[in-house]
């Protein structure tokens, strides 16, 4: 009897446990598309537009620093850790294809969205779940307002936007570093460095990167605003929506670069066919 | 029951529940034009989710709402726009945007709804900021505001696109007297001079008492009382009585009603 009630107790709890996952699914999903369909139309109105450059100046200007600082540090860490290898096998010459490439296709877009998902996904999170349990998205509302028009479409496109241009602003710190490191601390030959990279970094690894980076943008602005949107009152509401839109966020950008990964080396493949780099 | 002549906002058995928790039950409720109505009750009896339900915020889980004669809780949200420019809803805590300057959330809705010019959209904000005495007070930031200040700033706001219908959620809460009475002269001067229909949720008896033409007893979801500010001063009603008089042994644990309407799934 009491076996019989613990396995209907814990089927109950796993059907709410489900079914509350898939619930919020399903809201996340209809508040993505009905924030993206906003988006496209607001390109072309003034007045959404202006609301638009603050967000540019919270998104973009202010993260430029921590970008720069990561895509440098990125860059020379990377040639810390392989010239020696490269010298000892004699293809320090090299040595600009293996840390470009790992850069632009790989490191910048995806740490950029890190380093994106924790201060801007973070700062928008707090400043729209304050919102939210201050009343401000009901005052919104009861003005004939609509609150993901006024205020998640701006922060969306600033997202989509911008993470491109600040994934491009770590590609070149980035590769910057390495030579820092390979060319002046370690010897390498400046000319064959960069004659080498030149050779093996084509416009379509750059594209990869800037490709991922847009999705990258979507999820961060679409997670944040989300959990700011639903978050739950109070200060530990407010504070518990900024850690599951980092988590959520920093995850997604993961998988999503995997997917992204193993999809555009399918495609490349299917039209050139193997890419040798060395 | 007051005799009802011009009737801008009708309930027909209003229900609505969060989670297992009933807060409105059966609500029937009729509201004359140009006229101040006060809804008293507990904290918890469901007198924000009323008025939150009145202008479609939320949506009741039975019953019909109707503002003017037109059906409202089964519109779409682009189609309640339209009803929601009628109204003017003063939050609880102002719910000012902290983003903006104090002018900036008086101009805001303006600039949504209008095709005014900047010259015209500042003419109308200082007007309207002269109008709740704050006039000179546009280029502050909500947080360099106090508490009374900031309510009148939501006024303003409230009243900016001149709304028929004023719904005023615990205007005075957290207000000295002073500032409380200060409100309550806006009430009614707002009444006067813009003739709009003001209904006022509030646990203030004071300021009950000062503004309203008309005041309704919520409790436990239903309206148990409903007179002039003279008959709930003579109020027989235990329950009455003890309200107005401020007796603290009427019913405890409504507050959970608050904590679930704030639990409310966002659209």
């Amino acid at each position: 009897m009491a076996f019989d009630l613990a396995i209907t107790n814990w089927l109950a709890g796993t059907g709410r446990f489900a079914l509350a996952v898939l619930t919020g699914f399903g809201d996340f999903w209809s508040f993505a598309a009905a924030a993206t369909v906003r988006s496209v139309p607001a390109l072309g109105r003034r007045r959404d537009l202006r609301r638009l450059l603050p967000q540019f100046h919270v998104v973009g200007a202010s993260s430029v620093p921590v970008i720069l600082v990561t895509g440098v540090f990125v860059g020379m860490v990377l040639a810390v850790q392989s010239v020696e290898q490269f010298q000892a096998v004699g293809l320090a010459n090299r040595m600009g294809v293996i840390v470009s490439l790992s850069v632009v296709r790989e490191l910048a877009p995806v740490l950029a969205g890190v380093m994106l998902a924790g201060r801007v996904g973070g700062a928008l999170t707090a400043e729209l779940g304050t919102m939210n349990v201050t009343e401000q998205l009901d005052a919104l509302r009861a003005m004939g307002s609509d609150p993901i028009r006024v205020l998640v479409v701006p922060r969306l496109l600033a997202c989509v936007l911008l993470t491109p241009l600040l994934t491009l602003y770590c590609d070149v710190m980035g590769v910057f570093g390495g030579w820092l490191i390979s060319v002046p601390v370690f010897g390498v030959p400046n000319w064959p460095y960069w004659q080498y990279t030149r050779l093996a970094l084509q416009s379509w690894d750059i594209g990869c990167g800037l490709f991922k980076s847009v999705f990258f943008g979507a999820t961060i602005g679409l997670l944040a605003c989300y959990k700011g949107f639903t978050c739950r009152q109070g200060a530990e509401g407010v504070g518990r929506a900024c850690t599951e839109a980092f988590v959520s966020g920093f995850v997604a950008i993961l998988v999503l670069d995997f997917f992204i990964s193993l999809f555009l080396k399918g495609l490349y493949e299917a039209i050139w066919g193997f890419k040798i780099i060395f | 029951m007051s005799t009802v002549t011009d009737c801008i906002v009708e309930f027909r058995g209003v229900e609505k529940r969060f989670g297992r928790l009933e807060v409105l039950r059966g609500v029937d409720l009729r509201l004359e034009r140009g006229r101040t109505t006060v809804i008293i009750g507990e904290s918890g009896t469901g007198k924000s989710v009323l008025l939150k339900t009145m202008m479609g915020l939320l949506r009741p889980d039975r019953g019909a709402v109707f503002i003017d004669g037109q059906r409202i809780d089964t519109m779409s949200e682009r189609q309640l726009v339209a009803v929601r420019r009628r109204f003017g809803y003063l939050f609880q805590m102002g719910a000012l945007f902290d983003s903006m300057t104090a002018g900036q959330n008086v101009a805001f809705p303006l600039h949504e709804h209008t095709d005014l010019t900047d010259a015209e959209i500042e003419r109308l904000v200082a007007e309207k900021l002269a109008l709740v005495g704050l006039d000179g007070i546009q280029d502050k930031a909500p947080a360099q505001l106090s508490g009374g200040q900031r309510k009148r700033v939501a006024l303003a706001r409230a009243i900016a696109m001149n709304p028929d219908i004023i719904l005023y959620d615990e205007p005075t809460t957290g207000l000295d007297p002073i500032r409380s009475d200060t409100i309550n002269d806006l009430i009614i001067k707002l009444k006067r001079e813009l003739s709009v229909t003001s209904v006022v949720v509030t646990h203030d008896m004071t300021s009950a008492f000062k503004v309203a033409d008309r005041i309704l007893m919520l409790h436990q979801g239903r309206f148990i009382a409903d007179g002039d500010p003279a008959s709930f001063r003579q109020s027989t009603d235990p329950r009455v009585r003890q309200f107005v008089s401020g007796d603290a042994s009427l019913g405890a644990g409504a507050d959970r009603v608050e904590e679930a309407s704030h639990d409310r799934p966002q659209p």
